[in-house]
């Protein structure tokens, strides 16, 4: 666990982590102080990346525009706080609250969508977060990341549809645009956490999480 | 002050095992603390030290975490139930603050506690006063000093009453002004209130003043000595100044030099201004002149907020000057112009190396050797010619132990060794430093220091920031040392 | 991040209880956004502007704050008028690309809806405080506070990340690795940076969950609040001014027979 680790803490400690837990830990469901924070803080770090996607989506979504509905791929964009949440947390209700977070930040240093930004933000992580009760809390493999990835595309694909400045387009348009959001969702929310995760994992910086020291071993 | 008296420490036969980990960072720990005794811990990293202030503060997380052997006792009950009775300062300031305001942050641990709104406030007034921080209640904390920010760290612990105080190396990371105003503060508080103090730091002279009694833990488990600390510090000498620690009165060795001719100078600058944004905000330093010489070695001293960092890295070329004239010889321009801001990535990656004042801003990849790689690569060497250079810094800087490890994980000491040797790898004829012997151990220091001098000696130029007198003392051919700013402009 | 900073005020605005602004905002933005009418939009908008006077910011603060919705407004009328469903009459048509009147009367609505729903939520919210927020959060609308206070504490590290993102571009200049022109150069720069980012605030995180834990923080005991905040008569008023405009929206598009209702 890297509690202030002093400047000059042994490394000699870390080449003896075992690649399986050596005595098998039950998780708890309740939220630390650690796990609040942290996910505050990835919450947070999405959600100024969120703000920035949202000034690149104005020209990107011109660019797309050839093809209304195909902005849909841009969706995933605002996806990957919840998944990534869930992910390194591990714990009921991760994935809303981390989406939430996010969605709060950019709302709060200021997007065009307002308000709806925070409805959008607790139905997306609602999205993912339901895929990851389904498999319990317990499997966190990419298959799990890629499927909470769509789920949470599949929500941003149902809201946007109806209410949203898409809803105004006809229906062609819109199933385009379902199907662009829920790819989407797999690949910038589904994939791209789960690297992400594994990533911050393999730094360290989780040693204080099961999803830190689980890097090596599958759960 | 009211007084609150000091807890008692009670550890027989404990022991932590982290989560994950194979061998446990303390065991077999016997040790008495009495109410109102002022403690320096010491002993060689991995010893446990910090895992043990983590243990008496009652954070180091239940079953999930790891795992607990024998017995760790605040005034007879474990520490996790008595929260408020123990008082933690960690060494990063930083990370520390938990809101906006000074007065809020202070209060915020008699809130957890339950004390009453007016009391509250009125031991919030009451810590900031004992530590010294002059500041009203709504002064935002994004504008504290570090040495500011520890002492509100200080000052949020004490607010709570603590019968224990423990502080984990927190003068690490401040300048020597910052170091004085901390110790200062603690002494006063533990002299007025009678608390027990268990200080855990390498720096033993800045804290002889304040402790009555020294342990040193040994790495294998348990305690190595324990007593008065001229005794502890006089009978174990060697084996402290060999486990890091600066034992005071042994002056550290100084490298034996073999110096190369200087082949002219490769910067220039006149009545140089340099900011924070370049041109476009205000300048933090003005008129400076100063010129490094090939082979030679520069050191830019002065108090915090003078500017010293922004200027080496305007001198790096990562900066442009915000005014004045800062001129690359031939000598270290090699074509590229004489403006080092206006060279290319690439280019500069050559000719200046920079090594940031936290290693980890720097750190691109997943693995050392990677990391080792990164120079060279972008330069477009060939691979053999990669592969024969990462394996030379590998060995040199005694890192091919940890050739496959991921860069975060390693320690402070290794962290730096290894932003060293990714600049070493682009060869570059200019070493820019910022604060390289900042928060290290004796053990590291030594290595660092003796490093550099080999490399001026070989024909490198180095321009270092730094507050470390002995640094100076050892390497510098040149000083420059800059005065206080005389406005200081408000963060943006 | 200046954008997120609170504009201090003295005026009434200034003392309102945050969870009061938030309530009301909210209000205001559901309702809103159930339809996509010019009538209801327009009307709420047109009320909203007749409060800004009150909203204790000057017209520069104004103007940089809501900078978002006056770029995000336009684009969005052009691109609904272009693609959007299309009713009546055929003013333009080129390719897939048609302008009717239908499609450039919902254009209007989606345009005066980004700046109705917007309005309310940037400027209340300039003028509140983080802090303030959390402890209304938690004392008027009784959210645990162990969420509450970890988020705040979360959002405060976010101050730091300005500066940490500078200190890693520089550092990638100084690694040579920061030229490279064209969008997946500068992908991946941002990728790698972000990437950064998060792992030194993971790690900050971890250490400022360690340093409230120290000072008693997560533990069930009863806590008390140093920073009051009550939910006074003028609060409950600005609520319901939101609910007021809400509902003079929707009675204004229903009875002039705009009103439809996007899940129906």
């Amino acid at each position: 666990m890297s509690v202030s680790v002093s400047a000059n803490e042994s490394s000699s400690s870390r080449d003896e982590r075992p690649t399986a837990p050596t005595s098998p830990r039950k998780p708890s469901r309740r939220w630390r102080v650690v796990d609040i924070v942290v996910a505050s803080v990835i919450g947070v770090a999405c959600g100024v990346v969120f703000w920035a996607w949202g000034l690149a989506w104005t020209p990107l979504d011109s660019a797309l525009s050839f093809l209304p509905g195909l902005s849909g791929l841009l969706a995933g964009g605002w996806l990957f706080a919840g998944v990534l949440g869930g992910l390194v947390i591990r714990k009921p209700g991760a994935a809303i609250y981390t989406e939430v977070m996010a969605a709060v930040v950019s709302m709060l240093i200021g997007t065009q969508w307002g308000f709806s930004t925070l409805i959008w933000g607790v139905l997306q992580g609602l999205g993912a977060e339901l895929v990851l009760a389904a498999f319990l809390y317990s499997t966190w493999r990419l298959h799990v990341a890629l499927l909470a990835g769509a789920g949470a595309g599949v929500v941003v694909a149902l809201l946007d549809t109806s209410f949203s400045s898409i809803a105004a387009t006809a229906v062609e348009y819109k199933v385009v645009y379902g199907v662009s959001a829920v790819v989407s969702g797999v690949l910038l929310a589904g994939l791209l956490s789960w690297l992400a995760a594994r990533g911050l994992a393999r730094t360290g910086a989780l040693s204080r999480f099961a999803s830190g020291r689980s890097a090596e071993a599958r759960v | 002050m009211t007084t609150a008296s000091g807890a008692r420490v009670d550890a027989r036969g404990w022991g932590w095992r982290h989560a994950g980990r194979l061998r446990p960072a303390v065991s077999e720990l016997d040790l008495v603390v009495e109410p109102g005794e002022r403690v320096l811990l010491l002993g060689a990293s991995g010893a446990g030290k910090s895992t043990l202030l983590a243990g008496l503060a009652g954070v180091l997380g239940g079953d999930e975490e790891g795992d607990a052997t024998g017995e760790l006792l605040v005034d007879g009950r474990p520490p996790a139930d008595q929260r408020g009775r123990v008082g933690l300062v960690l060494q990063d300031p930083d990370s520390q603050v938990v809101l906006a305001r000074v007065g809020d942050d202070v209060a915020f641990g008699c809130e957890n506690v339950g004390v009453p709104r007016d009391e509250t406030w009125r031991r919030v007034d009451e810590a900031l006063d004992a530590v010294g921080l002059d500041l009203p209640r709504s002064w935002p904390t994004a504008q504290l000093s570090g040495g500011q920010k520890q002492r509100l760290a200080l000052a949020g612990a004490l607010a709570m009453r603590p019968g224990l105080v423990l502080l984990d190396e927190p003068t690490a990371n401040l300048d020597p002004e910052g170091v004085v105003e901390v110790r200062d503060a603690v002494g006063r508080v533990v002299e007025a209130s009678g608390a027990t103090l268990v200080v855990v730091e390498h720096r033993v002279s800045v804290w002889l003043p304040v402790v009555d009694r020294v342990v040193v833990l040994a790495a294998g488990g348990g305690v190595l000595a324990d007593g008065r600390p001229d005794e502890v510090l006089g009978r174990e000498r060697e084996r402290l100044t060999e486990a890091g620690v600066w034992v005071p009165g042994a002056a550290p060795a100084a490298p034996v030099r073999h110096r190369a001719s200087s082949a002219g100078p490769l910067l220039q600058a006149e009545q140089l201004a340099v900011g924070r944004r370049g041109t476009r905000g205000p300048a933090v330093a003005t008129g400076v002149d100063l010129v490094v010489d090939d082979a030679r070695a520069v050191v830019l001293t002065g108090p915090n907020g003078a500017g010293k960092s922004t200027l080496a890295l305007t001198l790096a070329g990562l900066l442009t000057p915000a005014g004045g004239s800062l001129r690359a010889a031939d000598l270290l321009a090699d074509g590229a112009g004489p403006s080092p801001s206006r060279w290319r990535s690439r280019q500069l990656l050559s000719r200046v190396g920079t090594v940031f004042q936290d290693p980890e801003h720097q750190f691109l990849t997943a693995t050392v050797r990677r990391e080792l790689a990164v120079g060279p690569e972008a330069l477009g060497e060939s691979p053999a010619e990669v592969g024969s250079r990462v394996d030379e810094l590998l060995a040199r800087l005694r890192l091919d132990h940890l050739a496959g490890a991921n860069p975060f994980t390693l320690s402070g000491g290794e962290k730096r060794r290894l932003s060293v040797a990714t600049v070493l790898a682009s060869r570059p004829r200019l070493l820019v430093l910022d604060e390289p012997t900042f928060g290290q151990d004796a053990r590291t220091w030594r290595e660092l220091v003796a490093l550099l001098a080999a490399l001026v000696d070989e024909g490198r130029s180095m321009v270092a920031v730094t507050h470390d007198a002995e640094f100076v003392a050892a390497l510098a051919d040149d000083v420059v040392a800059l005065d206080r700013a005389p406005a200081r402009e408000a963060a943006s | 991040m200046s954008l997120l900073a609170a504009v201090e005020t003295d005026r009434l605005v200034g003392r309102l209880n945050p969870v009061a602004k938030l309530l009301a905002a909210l209000v205001v933005s559901l309702v809103l956004l159930l339809s996509i009418d010019a009538v209801s939009a327009g009307v709420a908008l047109v009320l909203e502007l007749l409060l800004l006077p009150w909203a204790g910011l000057s017209a520069r603060q104004l103007l940089r704050r809501t900078a978002p919705l006056w770029i995000a407004a336009p684009t969005s009328v052009l691109v609904t008028a272009l693609y959007g469903r299309d009713e009546g009459p055929v003013l333009l048509q080129l390719w897939w690309i048609s302008v009717t009147d239908g499609s450039l009367a919902l254009a209007l609505a989606i345009g005066l809806r980004i700046l109705a729903v917007g309005v309310p939520g940037i400027v209340l919210l300039a003028t509140t405080d983080p802090t303030d927020l959390a402890d209304g959060l938690a004392q008027v609308l009784r959210l645990p506070a162990r969420f509450v206070l970890g988020g705040l504490a979360g959002l405060r590290l976010a101050g730091l990340f300005a500066d940490d993102w500078r200190q890693l571009a520089l550092a990638r200049r100084a690694r040579g690795v920061a030229d490279g022109r064209g969008p997946v150069a500068a992908a991946r720069r941002f990728g790698g940076q972000a990437f950064s980012l998060l792992v030194l605030s993971v790690r900050r995180g971890s250490k400022l969950a360690t340093a409230m834990e120290a000072k008693g923080f997560g533990s069930d005991a009863t806590r008390t609040w140093a920073r009051p905040s009550r939910f006074a008569a003028r609060d409950a008023a600005l609520v319901a001014v939101g609910v007021l405009i809400a509902a003079a929206a929707v009675a204004a598009a229903v009875v002039a027979g705009t009103w439809e209702f996007v899940l129906a």
